[in-house]
């Protein structure tokens, strides 16, 4: 299996004889033929930006040029870095960063959850399962508009019910009809400590979404035998699950693992629409939106201080890709 | 089949199961049904604060007609479908030539240019923020819907790229071997033996990457200003300025921009699933 056989030289084919250096070499120059156009614009548009994003964080720069094309910036060395360590904007972006992180997770085993119940051949099943994997495909702006909407304490879903079970409604002296509620509804996403966990929980709809979809597909490559053989062996329900099912979904839990994080830490559009990082001093900010905030924000204008935290972002980002690059090269290698 | 089919239990379970199916899925989905009722009242059940209880009439058609002549979203339309298609077709293209390299030469830098293009999918969007937003500038291309498109395509070729690699790697090395003893060329092997066999990726790939394109808002931000080259994603968030208060209007809007990605979906779903679940089931 290792060694391909060489391919055998067909000289005697008549019109390939007079050979020139390309046809000779084809082999070796078709690839990179192939891969050019590929290669050239996701250097230009992927690699070098990384690069440039990276330098520009030792300078200060308000992004503007000068009149003869030079730019206005200024080499401070690692000064950007140093001032993310007293900014506490920064840290609350960090923060919620973790929380998304750690949040997010659930997305996972509430995935696993949904598949497991929807894993049945009863009729209309298909109609359930794309149901249920529908906030998947909406665009996050308008999850973002959608749980905006769900969360308002006037008249959104969550006030309603609010109002069925703590107000009442009263018909004043004047004859007018007032609201009278024992507990004001809350207003999750103008409150500093909930609106992030609100914003989440909107984040998740979809994830969820994508994780049942990954735990459908795995539960349908799930060996029959082994679970014939695990009910053999008396082993029923949470035991089942545990010892035989889960196992055989790794590869399915891997990469909703990956798409979990990587969705964590790109949380930007449903903050945009839903709070722009209020309310107060940014309570719901996380670095992707501290970052677009400072350098291109209504306020923004420091380009450098903006690419500081993106680099901060991209090297957290850059721990998963190492881990996620590892396993796919042991994959590689096992081939 | 895990968990046990539902038919082999008892009568009651599989009604209690049954019941707790169409439950479940509008608990689910409540937050969508409830955008929806509100995109169908007429004005008046608005103002009179008449959000939550049974419409006062049914205005759908009105509501989602009046998006359309009271606002640009007409144009926010044109342009996500001018965005959306041509990357699409820049990003599949070139893929499937990148992706064929990488799984058919064996060249030492093959795997790490393969990991190079893997590894730029999971960047995060603000290490390239500002330098891509400095080179659509001085291309002259900022704020148009060209300059859009040229970066969704360069970076969306490095998932479409992993994506291609893998589904051509898995198809039988000895086809292509046969047709070079026969002397075809690499490229007409490529173009008549290879691209076939890829459709069903094709397929797959222009699904996702027309509904990772559609639904991006964060580079509609960044790269666009004026309501010339404004996608949808971007324009709703000015409608919600514009529709102040009239939420009838704002929710049918919002639903408007997610019907092309969903109707994708809908039609084209096996493609679709077999794209985002692949290597779900190996590894």
């Amino acid at each position: 299996m290792t060694a391909t056989p060489a391919v055998p030289v067909n000289a005697a084919d008549g019109p390939n004889r007079q050979s020139s250096w390309l046809r000779r070499n084809r082999i070796k120059v078709a690839p990179w033929l192939f891969l050019a156009p590929a290669l050239i614009f996701f250097f230009v548009y992927v690699i070098v930006p990384i690069i440039r994003s990276i330098s520009i964080s030792f300078y200060k720069w308000d992004g503007l040029y000068q009149a003869d094309g030079t730019s206005n910036a200024e080499w401070v060395g690692l000064q950007n870095y140093i001032n993310l360590f007293s900014d506490d904007r920064f840290y609350t972006a960090l923060y919620n960063n973790v929380l998304w992180l750690v949040l997010f997770m659930l997305a996972v085993p509430i995935g696993l959850g949904i598949a497991l119940f929807l894993n049945q051949t009863v009729t209309g099943m298909r109609f359930y399962k794309s149901m249920f994997f529908f906030p998947f495909v909406i665009s996050q702006v308008v999850v973002g508009l959608i749980y905006g909407w769900f969360y308002n304490p006037d008249f959104g879903v969550v006030g309603s019910l609010w109002k069925l079970a703590f107000c009442e409604e009263v018909v004043n002296i004047v004859g007018n009809l007032r609201t009278v509620c024992s507990v004001d509804p809350p207003a999750v996403l103008e409150s500093e400590d909930y609106a992030t966990f609100a914003i989440i929980v909107a984040g998740l709809w979809p994830q969820i979404a994508y994780c049942m979809i990954l735990y459908l597909t795995g539960l349908n490559n799930v060996s029959p035998d082994q679970i014939e053989a695990g009910r053999l062996d008396n082993a029923k329900g949470w035991r089942m699950l545990w010892y035989v099912i889960i196992p055989q979904l790794r590869p399915a839990t891997f990469i909703a693992v990956v798409v979990t994080v990587i969705g964590a830490l790109r949380s930007f559009d449903m903050i945009a629409i839903m709070t722009r990082g209020g309310p107060g001093d940014g309570s719901t900010t996380v670095l992707a939106y501290y970052m677009y905030e400072v350098s291109i924000g209504e306020y923004g204008g420091r380009f450098g201080y903006g690419s500081a935290i993106a680099t901060v972002l991209f090297l957290i980002m850059l721990v998963y890709i190492s881990y996620f690059l590892f396993r796919m090269y042991q994959d590689e290698k096992g081939q | 089949m895990f968990p046990r089919p539902i038919e082999q239990t008892s009568g009651g379970t599989q009604i209690a199961y049954k019941t707790l199916l169409p439950i479940s899925l509008f608990v689910w989905l409540l937050p969508l049904i409830a955008i929806f009722m509100t995109s169908i009242r007429p004005a008046e059940d608005i103002n009179r604060g008449n959000m939550f209880g049974w419409p006062s009439g049914f205005n759908m058609i009105d509501n989602y007609t009046r998006v359309f002549t009271e606002s640009n979203a007409v144009q926010y339309f044109l342009n996500s479908v001018l965005i959306t298609v041509p990357t699409v077709a820049i990003s599949v293209s070139l893929a499937c030539l990148a992706g064929y390299a990488l799984a058919i030469y064996k060249f030492r830098v093959a795997l790490p240019l393969f990991f190079l293009f893997v590894a730029g999918n999971f960047i995060p969007f603000q290490i390239l923020m500002i330098p891509v937003r400095e080179l659509t500038s001085a291309l002259n291309m900022y704020d148009t819907v060209q300059g859009l498109v040229l970066f969704h395509a360069a970076f969306q070729t490095g998932f479409c790229t992993l994506f291609m690699r893998n589904f051509i790697k898995a198809l039988p090395f000895e086809l292509i071997e046969s047709a070079r003893i026969e002397g075809v060329g690499e490229f007409r092997i490529f173009w008549h033996l290879v691209l076939p066999l890829v459709r069903p990726a094709i397929a797959a790939l222009a699904v996702l990457i027309f509904t990772f394109v559609w639904n991006d808002f964060f580079w509609a931000t960044v790269l666009t200003q004026g309501e010339a080259s404004k996608p949808i994603t971007a324009g709703i968030r000015a409608l919600n300025g514009q529709f102040v208060s009239r939420w009838h209007l704002v929710s049918a809007a919002s639903l408007l921009a997610a019907v092309p990605p969903v109707l994708m979906f809908f039609l084209m779903q096996k493609h679709f699933i077999a794209g985002l679940t692949m290597g779900a089931t190996k590894g």
